[in-house]
């Protein structure tokens, strides 16, 4: 893999906080081919969420080097070439279903009449056609959280960020979204960059399964997903889903202290 | 995913909730008619008891003390002077002297006040460098700067309405304060994601997300300013608001009290129809979750 055809491309990266009293992320290098769906896991405190904002330019890294699309990080976040989701859908209150999805549109200045079709694509998209006068609370959490993906498109970006995006809903709700992102993923040709605490939702998901370890957040593993294409409900049910969840489960395990140390 | 008539079910229930509001506001106003009848009830028992009595603490009841409230109601219908126009009348004209000072002060309090909520909200230097004084500001009784502020600017319209903005500004500047830094942090992240400029910032996240709070303020803020027009109007001598009536209703209090009872009544509507006026820009304009509608 080439540098310059990265989506994503980390080397060395670290982020500490607190005037460098606690290391978030250390030594990460990580390379995401364009189209991939790149799941990252570990337990709480792994820094993947720290991780998927050092993408975003959300935060910035504290050492290494960061590029997105070829190009830096705050480069590619002035640019707006990635749309991100976060656990909950973050819509505004005071706008309507359509206005969401246009914020970023408008905020880039594009015309009223552009912005309409955009939008109204968006939402056929999602198929939430029909909810664009409606307000955020007047949809269920499932709804909201598809609006917000929505709205992560809204410029066509080559790289979908997602931080836990269905972690607040149920299992059944989670369990469709992820058949609806698939689609959506396809449809967009985009590049998914995935924070997950399920271990049977990234691997049903991903391309790859990156597995993270805690204090200070590192890389442990790198699982690579050979589950057919497209992923359906049959998916789930496959002996060879049940060995990569096994397998991720295991790596995830190894990140663990050893059991004395935590008692 | 199929989703069989969703738009249509949904738009549904929000017209029925719609359709249970009417009865709500209705059985709203007829608990304010019922308290307002208790209210009445209440004030000539007292009286009644009081005159039966002759109750002398804290103080005794009397036809001037405490005069009959179909009495109160009865002055604003007859003439304030022998030849003159009906008290109702002449306190309306006053009511509506007073209102245009409460609204000018009133705008003036509330636009300084907010933007200088927006300034503070973007530097924790300039909080903790001003907050005191403001704060200070309003310990100062209005009696004492209002003085000041008609030698300044002379007695007459514009020194009333600064007055009233004296005591406009302040609840307005905190609840904006503190509505600007409400916002969600990761809506801020997600308009940090778009590369958003900080003035997109303030207006498309920040003051929406202030709107609620800032309303409340405001809704102190209306009948804080009728209150500091009122108290303005008598260090300039003005004699044609509410402030006025109340001050010359006041030297005959002992021959007519109907009159100052009457004034006092007319000055509580004034404030209640700049707090409702308030309630109904927001309704207009903010629009929440119904749980989130204070």
């Amino acid at each position: 893999m080439s540098e310059q055809a990265a989506a994503v491309s980390l080397a060395g990266v670290s982020k500490t906080f607190a005037k460098g009293q606690v290391r978030a992320l250390e030594d990460i290098d990580l390379g995401i081919r364009p189209g991939e769906f790149v799941s990252l896991i570990g337990p709480s405190g792994c820094g993947k969420s720290t991780l998927l904002r050092v993408i975003g330019d959300l935060v910035g890294a504290s050492g290494g080097q960061v590029t997105v699309n070829g190009k830096s990080a705050a480069r590619a976040r002035a640019d707006h070439d990635y749309g991100i989701v976060f656990q909950d859908a973050v819509l505004y209150d005071w706008r309507t279903v359509a206005k969401n999805v246009a914020l970023p549109l408008e905020l880039a200045g594009w015309s009223r009449r552009r912005r309409g079709e955009r939008v109204r694509e968006m939402l056929e998209l999602v198929e939430l056609s029909g909810f664009g006068d409606h307000h955020p609370w007047q949809l269920s959490g499932g709804m909201q959280q598809r609006v917000a993906i929505a709205r992560a498109l809204a410029f066509s970006p080559a790289l979908l960020l997602m931080d836990e995006p269905f972690g607040a809903l149920d299992e059944m709700t989670r369990e469709r979204l992820n058949i609806e992102l698939l689609r959506i993923w396809e449809a967009s040709e985009s590049t998914v960059v995935f924070v997950t605490h399920s271990i049977a939702e990234a691997v049903f998901l991903s391309t790859r399964v990156v597995v993270m370890s805690p204090r200070p957040g590192r890389i442990a593993a790198v699982v690579e997903v050979d589950l057919p294409q497209p992923r359906t409900n049959e998916t789930r049910e496959e002996p060879r889903f049940f060995e990569l969840v096994t397998e991720v489960r295991e790596r995830l395990r190894a990140t663990e202290p050893a059991a004395g140390l935590l008692a | 995913m199929a989703h069989p008539e969703p738009a249509a079910a949904l738009r549904g229930a929000v017209f029925a909730d719609r359709r249970q509001t009417w009865p709500g506001a209705l059985g709203r106003a007829g608990v304010t008619l019922l308290v307002l009848a208790a209210l009445w009830g209440l004030w000539e028992a007292y009286r009644w008891v009081g005159v039966r009595t002759q109750l002398t603490w804290p103080f005794p009841v009397d036809d001037v003390t405490m005069p009959h409230i179909h009495t109160i109601l009865q002055a604003l219908f007859e003439p304030s002077r022998v030849n003159g126009p009906l008290l109702i009348s002449v306190l309306l004209d006053s009511a509506w002297f007073t209102a245009k000072e409460a609204l000018l002060g009133f705008a003036l309090g509330a636009t300084f006040g907010f933007a200088l909520g927006i300034l503070l909200a973007h530097s924790r230097l300039l909080q903790r460098g001003f907050l005191p004084y403001i704060v200070a500001s309003q310990t100062v009784p209005i009696l004492a700067i209002a003085p000041m502020v008609v030698v300044w600017l002379k007695s007459g319209w514009l020194s009333v309405a600064v007055i009233a903005a004296y005591l406009t500004f302040f609840p307005v500047t905190i609840n904006t304060l503190r509505g600007l830094l409400s916002a969600d942090p990761r809506a801020l992240e997600l308009m940090r994601s778009y590369a958003a400029s900080p003035w997109a910032v303030l207006w498309k996240l920040r003051v929406p997300a202030a709107l609620p709070y800032i309303f409340s303020a405001l809704r102190v803020s209306a009948t804080a300013s009728v209150v500091g027009a009122i108290i303005g109007e008598l260090p300039s001598s003005i004699q044609d608001g509410l402030g006025g009536a109340i001050l010359n209703f006041a030297q005959y209090y002992s021959i007519q009290p109907a009159n100052l009872w009457a004034t006092n009544l007319v000055a509580a509507a004034l404030g209640i129809v700049f707090f409702l006026a308030v309630v109904l820009a927001e309704k207009l304009v903010v629009r929440r979750a119904p749980e989130n509608v204070a």
